[in-house]
């Protein structure tokens, strides 16, 4: 198992392999996810409906992905999957559909009341059809996913996973450390 | 049918539907909001249901006149002056 890409994301900042990328200093969550999804200049409007944690997530696999063609690498998009962990869960996405409960509450943040939207959204972005997974970690435990995928590409029904961390509290603070791992 | 009530329904879309990127003036009133037109899903059609409660005391109670008044910014603006209360 190699890894081939890593990005981290943290403190208004993009990371690839520890050169930074993209870095916005001092500006709050949502200026900085909108400028670094400028950024990567694509076109998907969906972005901007998602969850804090959501966009976490998919600009991190944006940058994972980014100048790799990903339908001719991942010939089978079957085989590959996408492992991950948090530990906020989508306790913030939570709280701000709980704060539409007093009316009618909304259904878009509604769907991303759930943490494992997360896998989803990067799954249909990128046509990804292998196993997917969500974990909620008392803290980040890199050797529990590593295990994991390591077993799924062992049993030889997955050729390339995403994994890592991607994380994003109810204070708004927030981290991405996710890897392209393959065989 | 009023046209301003096209233009604050466009705007009220754009900011209910995250149509961030997308100003008042690119949204055609008779172009379809689903599918090639804005681009909406289902969950922006359940978006707009509770804006039309919400914003004009319109519950939708009939699916088919729900999805034929959601075709277009002129037909939303249409069923609203015909059922608004």
């Amino acid at each position: 198992m190699k890894t081939i890409k890593h990005i981290r994301i943290e403190q208004s900042s993009v990371f690839a392999d520890g050169d930074e990328l993209f870095s916005l200093a001092g500006e709050e969550y949502a200026v900085f996810a909108r400028a670094v999804y400028k950024s990567l200049e694509i076109d998907y409007p969906k972005f901007y409906k998602m969850s804090n944690m959501c966009k976490l997530g998919f600009l991190a696999s944006e940058y994972l992905l980014k100048d790799m063609n990903i339908k001719e690498k991942f010939v089978d998009r079957s085989r590959v999957a996408i492992v991950l962990a948090c530990k906020a869960s989508s306790l913030q996405a939570d709280i701000e559909y709980s704060k539409t409960m007093g009316e009618i509450p909304s259904p878009a943040l509604f769907v991303y009341t759930l943490a494992n939207i997360v896998t989803g959204e990067i799954a249909i972005r990128h046509g990804i059809k292998g196993e997917e997974l969500m974990l909620v970690q008392q803290e980040y435990d890199k050797e529990q996913l590593s295990d994991y995928v390591s077993t799924l590409i062992d049993e030889g029904n997955t050729d390339f996973c995403i994994t890592g961390m991607v994380d994003y509290d109810e204070n708004h603070r927030y981290f991405a450390d996710v890897c392209l791992l393959g065989r | 049918m009023s046209i301003d009530l096209r233009e604050k329904l466009k705007g009220e879309l754009i900011e209910q539907l995250n149509l961030e990127d997308i100003s008042p003036a690119d949204i055609d009133s008779s172009a379809a909001l689903f599918g090639d037109g804005l681009g909406l899903d289902s969950i922006d059609a359940l978006e707009i249901i509770v804006l039309l409660e919400k914003e004009y005391g319109i519950k939708i109670s009939d699916p088919s006149a729900g999805k034929e008044a959601m075709a277009s910014i002129d037909s939303l603006a249409a069923f609203i002056e015909k059922n608004r209360k």
